[in-house]
């Protein structure tokens, strides 16, 4: 943390954050926030985006680690997909108890 | 002027006449219905304390290094202010208010610990490291008392203040071991709060009389654990711990630092100027 970062946090790194909002299901992405160690992270996560009982487990990444496709890419990566409708599960009958699908 | 006391020619006089040649006047409770006169005096300095603590934290407000220390300091105000709302409100007959905006500074029963300025982030952090250490203990005790309200509290806050603990832990070992400027200020920020350790343990008859009913925790049975627990946190944080200076007692009395009047005036000023507002 250099002497500029403990004047304003801006050079602390960014992290991501995930919460688990019940038993069950996956930790879904909700922000980011700003610190300057895995600790204090997890710690600003918790006061940023947990103080409704938002959730019940927390995860952060460093932003950094995170490998993002490139948008220019899109057309090559995403288009393919568009005309291939019998992929997708919608030819069954999916039982009414079966949730999050 | 809102904190200042109303001193009387009869307290004057009898000050005067005393043996010390002039010691502070007894301070007057505010209660209308006061309960017994210990368990009363007890309630009063744990509510202070969380009162006078949270008011402090609250001061960060809009200040703090970084939207996200912003909501966590708040978060820990708010935290203590909820325990002071419950303590101050079983002092007074469900009036709780009235006991933290209509009373003088010589009644409050707060440590000195708590009403210490704020100072740069790492004082403020190490205010909060000595303090919040020791309320974790002093509540995770309390949570064992025969005494129904004083258990549920206990209970109930232990949890926050473990937190509380833990966060202030964080950023004593991030700021002890990270630059060069940011060590030197946690060892400043240590070292001027060090000297209020003594009073968080000090007994005098009021918590004598408790503990003899065991309705309360001793501290001074968890002195060692929390003088072990601080040499942890700065063992990690690379600081040395600080010398033992003077103590600096009396804000169980109500002998308090010239500091603890401005904060009051500033918390107190809308309430007195608009005494029966609601909002």
């Amino acid at each position: 943390m250099s002497a500029k970062g403990a004047g304003g946090g801006h050079d602390w790194p960014l992290w991501e954050v995930f919460i688990r909002s019940k038993g069950g299901m996956a930790h879904r992405h909700v922000g980011s926030v700003h610190a300057p160690d895995p600790k204090l992270a997890l710690a600003h996560a918790r006061d940023t985006y947990t103080r409704r009982q938002e959730g019940i487990s927390l995860w952060v990444i460093p932003s950094a680690a995170i490998i993002a496709s490139d948008p220019a890419d899109s057309g090559p990566l995403f288009e393919p997909a568009e005309d291939k409708v019998y992929r997708h599960p919608t030819f069954y009958d999916i039982p009414d108890v079966v949730k999050h699908i | 002027m809102p904190s200042l006391p109303i001193i009387e020619n009869d307290q004057v006089a009898k000050a005067k006449t005393a043996p010390d040649g002039g010691a502070f006047d007894e301070p007057e409770t505010f209660a209308a219905d006061p309960l017994e006169d210990g368990y009363y005096d007890y309630l009063l300095r744990l509510g202070d304390d969380s009162l006078v603590l949270g008011q402090r934290l609250g001061e960060w407000c809009g200040h703090a290094p970084g939207l996200e220390v912003d909501l966590s300091l708040a978060n820990v105000a708010l935290d203590l202010i909820g325990q002071a709302t419950h303590l101050l409100n079983k002092a007074n007959n469900d009036d709780g208010d009235a006991l933290a905006f209509h009373r003088d500074v010589l009644d409050f029963k707060n440590c000195l610990l708590v009403e210490q300025p704020n100072g740069d982030f790492a004082r403020t952090m190490a205010r909060q490291l000595l303090y919040s250490t020791w309320q974790h203990i002093h509540y995770r005790e309390l949570s064992e008392s025969p005494d129904p309200f004083l258990r549920g509290l206990a209970q109930k806050a232990v949890k926050e203040v473990a937190y509380h603990r833990e966060l202030a832990a964080d950023w004593t070992i991030r700021l002890g071991d990270g630059t060069e400027e940011s060590a030197a200020r946690m060892a400043g920020g240590l070292d001027w709060c060090w000297r209020f350790i003594p009073e968080l343990f000090e007994v005098d008859d009021v918590l004598e009389g408790l503990i003899a009913m065991q309705l309360v925790p001793d501290p001074r049975g968890f002195e060692r654990e929390y003088r072990a627990a601080l040499g942890e946190v700065l063992a990690e944080a690379k600081l040395g711990v600080p010398a033992d200076h003077r103590p600096i007692l009396g804000g169980r009395r109500g002998h308090h630092s010239e500091h603890l009047g401005h904060l009051l005036a500033v918390m107190q000023h809308i309430p007195r100027l608009y005494p029966d507002s609601k909002w």
